[in-house]
């Protein structure tokens, strides 16, 4: 039997599920709220880890940021799965028809030497630090407490490998295979990329998931990514002619303009939540930041040369200036 | 022999892949239920890219079939014109 | 002079290496044992993280590509679902029992699989191993998220759904799932992998999501069907990883034979309890049947099973030391768990029933050895006694097993007639089981099984204090509402009421 459903007008039962008309009144929730709030178990975990007797299966207290309710952590571009995956599958759509535009006009055929290994110098090896990303928010993600938080973590990982995939595909477009293993030889070996190897592996070595959040996707990426995507590629070398270059990293500079808005609202959130979070934020994004932009000046020596120490300089005023507006002067 | 199978999506753009299942493993066994298409096959189990590509009249990325997957079993071989579904015994 | 070079064509194999694994390096500032810290406790040993054969090779731009097309797909169905009032397509609503146990118990075994896999995606030393758990990790939120949003629209209508969250971690049935992932989690990172990527997905989740795919197919729940079957075609790479994840563990050192085996032994035990319900759903619970448990396991366990361990034979893998139990176990486990889960429906967040005549006669068909003789008569006791009024309620406390955590209703393997009842003692406590699989894999590890929380003795605590109301209260329960009966139920009369004003002009 075939029936006109739509033509039932019926009252439904109830709004929403009861752990979000607690959280948000009774009403209709959005797929983002039903998909992120709460689903963590909370109560009666059954077993402590066998590798860490020390802590429940999920534990805020693996980290020294305290909150109240780590749901508070919002996600300003309310991801979940769905809509994030959307998002990622347009811009890898506007990411393939650059590269095949690059491919088919024989555009990195018509780079000068010089710009060529600049743009291979400085990026190619930056396809391990993106790996070195990955892990990190993998961790966050993993040790992280609360969905809200934990979740857009493992999509910025699987973004950091989708960087690192984009760079091993401008590597092996601009310079072949010899490239990638150019790029790699210097990341292990070449002293211009030491610091930040160690950077990267001091974070592979850090076990507090906040401080992973901050050390990675605000100290470095806030350096990282203005620098190499705004004043080496799009400027430095897109004024000498190479904006081929800049098409294939369009990706990396749309998402790092989307990201840090969610990375700046987390750290506002947190920090806001008290004196303790405040102070102890303040601290690592000193010492991270730091560090970070010292591990940067070899990189950018590398496109402008004895400029870099002014580019750097200038990065890390602008960056002071984005974590103030999170409540934190460092 | 163990068998293999894979199952698929029973909707418009699996009809061809399963045509072109059907023409290269002619033992192959189809068993078509409500919203699925199950194909078991004695060992082994190929698709092949070249095969679905003329049934569907255009270029065919044997990747696509992720979309329409439900399940299969049996060790996995994928290169860029062939799946194999096979059991070593 | 021309610098043109023919680039190289790489195949597929190749190019994935040079996306994947090439991005590891060997650390110099800290150790690979500070690195990653959990690689030897649990005694693998792996030699060469190289020798990883990829399962499918998914970069991130094809990943986002055709999971957005998936995604695409499923809101567009849901949506549609919610507009149309896609519930009153259901053959009957008595079949949304089977969806709330789903999303109160396995929904919230996705999420702990994400997260599962995120830590083991950081936790392998070897970039395809991690890659691999990383999709998975990703993929296994999706799931939470698609039956969440699938089951959204059915709580708006019906009742049994609202507390998902708070019955997650509360109320006593749902403690078996979450006990099961917790377990798993609470292991080490090559435990989890065998338990959950090899176990459950490539030897269990078939058995769970087709048929019950099927069966949401067959009583016109489109929703689910939708999210079931798009959940599938993750769990196709999921299986292929879990296979992968045992050849190569297996293939780097003979040491770990025993080890793995155990775990296979322990963890094919553990999920065939926990699927357990997917049986009673099967032959109980959908108004429209596809095939009996019996016939879902014949194909599902028997034969792909059995291929499986045919393949696994040339590493000195046997068959899990639960099989022949199991199998023992098919032709009377689902009538079962549906006498205790109607004896119990005063505390279950969804419905139970008495099966009609014409349900028995179906139920006598598939399991000629076993229902007319021993069930079919428990069954008219109990409708003879509703009947009269007093209908059969069991408000003793379900005596629960310290492993898989369900009421011991289970016979022994051997004899129907007879209960299973098992106990070990451990430092003077008394520990009860449900069977010689759920004793033993308490005897490999009691430390850590002496940890689990147990519902029932809760009940006797604060802030609860053996008073049933409060119980119900604490778990989120609606008396009257959520539990008991179908027959009478307010799920009951509203879908016919509605389903009335689709059919009539009142």
């Amino acid at each position: 039997m075939q029936i006109d459903l739509r033509t039932v007008a019926i009252q439904p039962q109830r709004q929403a599920f009861d752990h979000l008309v607690r959280r948000f009144g009774d009403k209709a929730a959005s797929r983002y709220q039903e998909g992120s709030y709460d689903i963590q178990a909370a109560e009666n975990l059954h077993y402590r880890p066998t590798w860490d007797p020390d802590h429940q299966l999920y534990d805020a207290s693996l980290t020294r940021i305290v909150m109240a309710d780590w749901y508070a952590l919002k996600d300003p571009r309310q991801f979940y799965y769905s809509t994030y995956t959307l998002t990622r599958a347009r811009q890898q759509e506007t990411a393939e028809a650059n590269f095949s535009f690059v491919e088919s006009r024989g555009l990195a055929d018509m780079l000068s030497d010089e710009l060529r290994a600049v743009a291979l110098n400085v990026l190619v090896p930056l396809r391990h630090a993106a790996w070195g990303a990955n892990q990190n928010n993998t961790s966050v993600c993993g040790y992280g407490y609360g969905v809200i938080f934990t979740q857009p973590c493992m999509y910025h990982a699987m973004d950091n490998l989708g960087i690192a995939q984009y760079l091993s595909r401008l590597g092996l477009l601009l310079g072949d295979t010899e490239a990638l293993d150019a790029g790699k030889k210097a990341w292990l070996d070449d002293v211009t990329w030491q610091p930040l190897r160690r950077y990267v592996e001091d974070c592979l070595a850090c076990r507090d998931p906040f401080e992973l959040f901050v050390a990675q996707n605000l100290a470095l990426d806030g350096l990282l990514y203005p620098l190499v995507y705004e004043r080496i590629v799009d400027e430095h070398l897109s004024v000498r002619g190479a904006s081929a270059v800049a098409m294939l990293t369009q990706f990396m500079s749309d998402w790092f303009d989307e990201t840090r808005k969610w990375v700046d609202a987390v750290i506002k959130v947190a920090a806001a939540e008290s004196d303790a979070n405040r102070a102890v934020l303040t601290e690592w994004i000193r010492q991270w930041s730091a560090r970070a932009a010292s591990a940067m000046v070899p990189v950018v020596e590398l496109a402008l040369g004895s400029a870099a120490d002014e580019a750097v300089g200038e990065q890390l005023e602008a960056f002071k200036a984005r974590v103030l507006k999170t409540g934190i002067t460092l | 022999m163990s068998t293999v199978f894979i199952a698929l999506q029973a909707n418009e753009e699996t009809r061809p892949i399963i045509e072109a299942i059907e023409i290269d493993n002619p033992q192959a066994i189809v068993h078509r239920q409500p919203a699925m298409v199950k194909i078991d096959a004695q060992g082994r189990l190929v698709i092949r890219r070249a095969t679905i590509e003329e049934q569907l009249g255009r270029d065919f990325d044997l990747q696509e079939i992720h979309i329409n997957l439900i399940s299969l079993t049996g060790h996995v071989v994928e290169d860029d014109e062939t799946l194999t579904l096979s059991w070593n015994d | 002079m021309d610098m043109k070079v023919a680039k190289k064509k790489l195949g597929l194999k190749d190019k994935y290496k040079l996306m994947t694994r090439d991005l590891g390096w060997e650390p110099s500032y800290h150790s690979k044992d500070e690195l990653y810290p959990y690689m030897n406790y649990e005694g693998i040993k792996i030699h060469d993280w190289d020798k990883w054969e990829d399962p499918f090779r998914l970069t991130m731009d094809a990943y986002w590509k055709y999971q957005a097309e998936k995604e695409r797909k499923f809101y567009a169905i849901i949506d549609a679902h919610a507009q149309n009032n896609g519930h009153l397509n259901l053959t009957d609503a008595r079949y949304l029992s089977a969806l709330k146990i789903f999303l109160q118990a396995i929904s919230p075994g996705e999420y702990a699989a994400h997260r599962g896999f995120a830590r083991v995606g950081r936790e392998f030393p070897g970039v395809g191993p991690q890659v691999a758990c990383q999709m998975q990790a990703i993929d296994e939120i999706r799931h939470a998220q698609t039956q969440i949003h699938a089951m959204s629209n059915y709580n708006r209508y019906y009742n049994g759904f609202h507390a998902f969250a708070d019955q997650r971690d509360r109320i006593w049935y749902t403690s078996v799932a979450r006990s099961f992932f917790d377990d798993s989690m609470s292991a080490g990172p090559f435990e989890f992998m065998i338990a959950i990527g090899f176990s459950f997905e490539y030897v269990l989740t078939n058995l769970l999501f087709v048929p019950f795919m099927s069966g949401a197919a067959y009583n016109g729940d489109m929703a689910t069907v939708t999210f079931g079957f798009s959940a599938q075609s993750d769990e196709a790479r999921h299986m292929t990883l879990g296979l992968e994840v045992i050849k190569f563990i297996l293939e780097q050192d003979p040491d770990n034979l025993p080890i793995v085996q155990n775990w296979i032994d322990k963890w094919f035990w553990r999920g065939f309890r926990v699927l357990g319900l997917v049986s009673t759903m099967m032959d109980y619970m959908l108004p429209k049947r596809v095939m009996s448990w019996r016939e879902a396991w014949d194909i599902y366990g028997v034969e792909n099973g059995g291929a499986l361990f045919k393949d696994l034979a040339r590493y000195g893998i046997k068959p899990p030391k639960g099989w022949d139990d199991a199998e023992k176990a098919i032709d009377h486990m689902s009538h079962q768990f549906m006498l205790g889960l109607y004896q119990w429906s005063f505390g279950t967040s969804f419905h139970s029933w008495i099966p009609s005549d014409a349900d028995m006669d179906w139920l006598a068909g598939k399991y000629p050895d076993t229902f007319d003789k021993h069930y079919r008569p428990r069954w008219k006791h109990i409708k003879k006694l509703a009947a009269a009024g007093t209908p059969f309620k069991n408000y003793g406390l379900a005596r629960l097993c310290q492993t898989c955590q369900l009421p011991s209703v289970f016979t022994e393997p051997d004899d129907p007639t007879l209960t299973c009842h098992r106990e070990t003692v451990y430092k003077g406590e008394k520990y009860q089981f449900c069977s010689d699989g759920c004793q033993h894999i308490f005897e490999n590890e009691p430390e850590k099984y002496i940890q689990a929380w147990l519902p029932m003795p809760q009940l006797f605590q604060d802030p609860i204090k053996g008073d049933l109301g409060e119980w119900m209260k604490w778990v989120s329960l609606l008396d009257g509402k959520d539990n008991g009966d179908y027959a009478g139920s307010e799920d009951q009369k509203n879908f016919e009421a509605w389903r009335g004003l689709a059919t009539t002009n009142q």
